[in-house]
């Protein structure tokens, strides 16, 4: 699966970019800067993960469930077992989310469109009635979390960093390799025409669960990366359905051209929150509003088919 | 308690009464929205998530038309129509600007974006209630301190309360007069059913929707104008209905109108239900329900009957 | 071309609600066999077509594909044991070229399981399609987006993705139709000399009698859900049920 996947361009810029990242970080970037870039990686796994789904015509507005279910996996482990260990967090995180997604893809893999769209929104909803009115989970207020350690040792800001590009990389590059796979190719074909993929000896609904599965393994891992770098999990943050249609938002801003785009996307989308908190506290919603319509007239494509068109960059998976 | 009563009257016939009042009363002001985005929904085949702004916007409006009333020491008898006006207000100026600006430019695009679109749309006004309104809540309390309270069923409720129940009723005979007796009702209606044979057979399908757009905005005002003098008006104050309102539409049927009452009252009903025996299911009850229909029936309850296209 | 039977349908009916739209049929095709399927719209043909291919469920009946019981089988594992069919209406990836629709559809036959995750981009499986094109006299058109090609090379490129797997059986629903006059014969020619080629058994569908008389070695001619005539062409073609109820004369 993983053989010649170090020649991929994207993945050797993905490679580069996190290097360059990690070291400024230690070298030059204020706080408040790395701070964006984490948060901004770590949810750029979630908007990774919609983006398979996308490229399936499938929208799921109710990502937040995975999200949301992958952070208060890590806080309930503190809780009930005092697990504070960064890879074991991360681990529950996209385990736990990807266990749900199994579960909940047998359902799910039998619609589409709006349907689909639909029915995620609902499960996600009855997950936040559940949390948002659960004295013991902390209801509206939600949970703490302690900062994370590594193998027993204390992991400082810095480390924390240096960890989520390594899972970046790791997540970036597995589903590289299943994009330029057959199953990966199964993703456009369905989207194109679901009678010959059945036809051709492949069951469309199959291949659809195991897209949503990775989808969601994805997002917990964001979900579980962002509670360790908040160190607080709520449900109004992170499963309320505005976080799903938010990470739907970054999704169509970043575009679905390359595995770059949702990392790329994600980033800026930090970065524009943290400025429009300066200069414009009360017009956040407004600007994610703005954006987003802007977006859809304008550039249909998202950020990333600017970027190649700019740069030239043409990845379109080739089967020569 | 009429004495004729008490002998039949238990704890459990409480419990059951208040359940059924308080769900009613949910009930009323979740149809009055409902049927607007499930009106929407049926004629022009979009999710509109802004439709929480009209509900917000209507609240707001009419919570400032009646501290202004208060204010200046104005007749009470002003409160009814100030709320009515409002909605229509709101109704007519957000539903006209959003169709015409954004709506209008969508029309053959992907569903999935329109109701990106709609969101986007939807988080703008948010802010826009800030500006206008800014962040402290508004009580307008008046209106139901005006009507007071009774006993019903050894209950007691505000009269303003009650009167939601009363006016769903009016806006459900409204509409089914509207929709079976006149010619406007019929052609939307032709219009649910099948888009293209309208537009073969002469209807205007765009002043159909423009039509459409504003009167289900005028009800998703009112349902917020006339809300607001039972609760306070703050910022958000839409999300959570947005998202329930929804959930009564796919329950009823989208683009159901008498699915928009059933849904309305089993959502109603059940939230009442769980408030008073198990708070904690509050609202995983109600999107448990739609998650069921969904995967059951997806169509919803009510699935306005589609014409066969072979 | 041998004797043993590799598709055998037995006394199979088919009733939607009470319409019948096929009637104890009995079909039996031997290996290398070509066979063309005749009938008026409506009469039973792609109903019959469909059972076989298990697209539609048969109400009675059996089917045996080498022997082996498949009534009621799925069509993906249809295909997985050598039992194929294209399409009236072409059913290719519009959105990618030739040459990508055939190593999608040649990765799916030759890999499964864990191999479904190995690259796409694959010398062996590259050849091998090269080799199919080429056969099918679509080689030119290998890089080309099929939603800017005609309906003809789509038609070749639809029954080329069918036989990636090598079947034993392949049934051509109308592979003329939609096709401009011209290309028709051409196209014909080409895909019954491929299928030749591989000793596959071809069961097509068809409305244009010269392309049966010219290709077939057996006539199948169906009228209102019953098979009414099974004979080779010269027999079938002057056979008077078949010239009143399919020809229409």
């Amino acid at each position: 699966m993983f053989t010649g996947i170090f020649k991929d361009t994207s993945v050797r810029i993905l490679i580069t970019f996190m290097i360059v990242l990690c070291i400024l970080s230690s070298l030059v970037l204020p706080d408040w800067m790395q701070n964006n870039f984490m948060y901004g990686l770590s949810r750029g796994l979630a908007i990774l993960g919609l983006m398979l789904l996308w490229r399936t015509n499938l929208v799921s507005f109710g990502h937040a469930l995975y999200y949301g279910f992958g952070a208060y996996a890590v806080a309930l482990c503190q809780k009930y077992f005092g697990i504070t260990d960064i890879l074991l967090r991360f681990a529950i995180a996209v385990i736990a989310a990807g266990l749900l997604g199994f579960c909940l893809g047998f359902i799910l893999r039998k619609y589409r469109e709006i349907f689909f769209a639909m029915l995620s929104l609902a499960f996600s909803m009855v997950l936040y009635g559940l949390l948002a009115k659960a004295e013991f989970l902390g209801s509206t207020d939600g949970m703490s979390i302690s900062p994370s350690t590594l193998l027993g040792m204390e992991l400082t800001r810095q480390y924390l960093f240096y960890l989520i590009t390594f899972f970046v990389i790791c997540a970036a590059i597995s589903i590289q390799a299943y994009l330029r796979s057959t199953l990966g190719h199964l993703t456009t074909a369905i989207q194109d025409n679901e009678i010959r993929v059945e036809y051709l000896g492949y069951s469309v609904q199959k291949a659809i669960h195991i897209k949503y599965v990775m989808s969601a393994c994805l997002a917990g891992g964001a979900g579980g990366l962002m509670a360790a770098s908040l160190g607080q999990v709520d449900p109004d943050s992170m499963v309320n359905w505005n976080v799903s249609g938010e990470l739907v938002f970054i999704t169509i801003m970043s575009g679905w051209g390359n595995i770059l785009a949702p990392f790329i996307g994600a980033i800026i989308f930090e970065f524009i929150r943290t400025y429009a908190f300066e200069w414009a506290p009360q017009a956040w919603a407004a600007i994610v509003g703005g954006t987003l319509l802007a977006i859809i007239f304008f550039f249909p494509g998202g950020i990333w088919s600017v970027i190649e068109k700019v740069f030239n960059y043409g990845k379109k998976k080739d089967v020569k | 308690m009429h004495p004729f009563l008490l002998p039949f009257w238990s704890i459990k016939m409480q419990f059951w009464a208040t359940v059924l009042l308080d769900g009613l009363t949910y009930a009323s002001y979740l149809f009055i929205v409902s049927l607007g985005l499930t009106i929407i929904f049926g004629v022009m085949k979009i999710l509109n998530v802004a439709h929480g702004s009209f509900y917000a916007w209507g609240a707001y409006t009419s919570a400032f038309a009646i501290g202004f009333i208060t204010d200046n020491d104005l007749s009470e008898a002003l409160f009814l129509p100030a709320i009515l006006i409002s909605a229509i207000l709101v109704g007519v100026v957000l539903g006209y600007v959003i169709e015409r600006f954004i709506l209008r430019k969508m029309y053959n695009q992907d569903i999935h974006l329109i109701v990106l679109a709609t969101f986007g749309v939807f988080l703008i006004f948010e802010d826009l209630i800030i500006i206008t309104f800014g962040v402290d809540p508004y009580l307008p309390y008046q209106p139901a301190m005006m009507l007071g309270w009774v006993d019903i069923v050894g209950l007691n409720r505000g009269v303003y309360q009650l009167s939601l129940i009363l006016l769903a009723s009016i806006v459900a005979f409204v509409c089914w007069y509207g929709l079976t007796k006149t010619k406007w009702g019929k052609l939307l209606q032709s219009v649910i059913y099948d888009r293209e044979i309208s537009v073969a057979m002469g209807i205007d399908v765009t002043k159909v929707y423009v039509v459409t757009f504003i009167g289900g905005a005028i009800l998703g005002a009112l349902g917020g104008a006339y809300v607001a003098p039972t609760t306070s008006v703050s910022p958000g104050f839409a999300i959570d209905l947005v998202v329930l309102s929804f959930a009564v539409v796919v329950i009823g049927g989208m683009g159901s109108i008498p699915g928009a009452l059933i849904g309305s009252l089993i959502v109603g009903i059940l939230r009442a239900f769980a408030v008073h025996q198990a708070p904690i299911l509050e609202l995983f009850v109600v999107f448990a329900v739609m998650a069921i229909v969904l995967i059951i029936r997806p169509e919803g309850l009510f699935a306005p009957p589609k014409p066969r296209k072979i | 071309m041998s004797n043993d039977t590799v598709l055998k349908a037995s006394d199979l009916n088919k009733s939607f609600s009470g319409i019948v739209a096929a009637k104890d049929i009995n079909v039996s095709i031997t290996q290398g066999e070509i066979v063309g399927i005749i009938g008026a719209n409506g009469a039973g043909k792609t109903v019959f077509v469909n059972m076989i291919t298990g697209y539609l469920k048969p109400t009675s009946g059996k089917i045996e594909f080498l022997g082996e019981d498949i009534t009621g089988i799925e069509p993906r594992n249809a295909t997985h044991i050598g039992l194929c069919r294209s399409f009236q209406i072409s059913q290719v990836f519009m959105t990618m070229s030739v040459k990508q629709n055939l190593m999608i559809a040649m990765s799916l036959s030759k890999k499964s399981g864990k191999a479904l995750l190995d690259p796409i981009a694959d010398e062996e499986i590259s050849k091998e399609c090269d080799k199919i094109l080429e056969l099918y006299k679509i080689i030119d058109q290998s890089d080309n987006i099929v939603s800017t090609l005609s309906q003809g090379i789509r038609k070749l490129l639809d029954i080329a993705m069918a036989v990636v797997g090598n079947p034993k059986v392949i049934l051509l629903d109308e592979p003329t139709s939609g096709v401009s006059v011209e290309e028709k014969f051409g196209i014909m020619d080409i895909v019954i000399a491929a299928l030749k080629q591989t000793e596959t058994s071809v069961l097509f569908v068809e409305h244009d009698m010269e392309i049966v008389e010219r290709y077939v070695d057996r006539v199948i001619a169906f009228y209102q859900g019953e098979i009414i005539c099974d004979a080779p062409p010269k027999e079938a073609l002057s056979d008077k049920k078949v010239i009143e109820y399919v020809l229409g004369h």
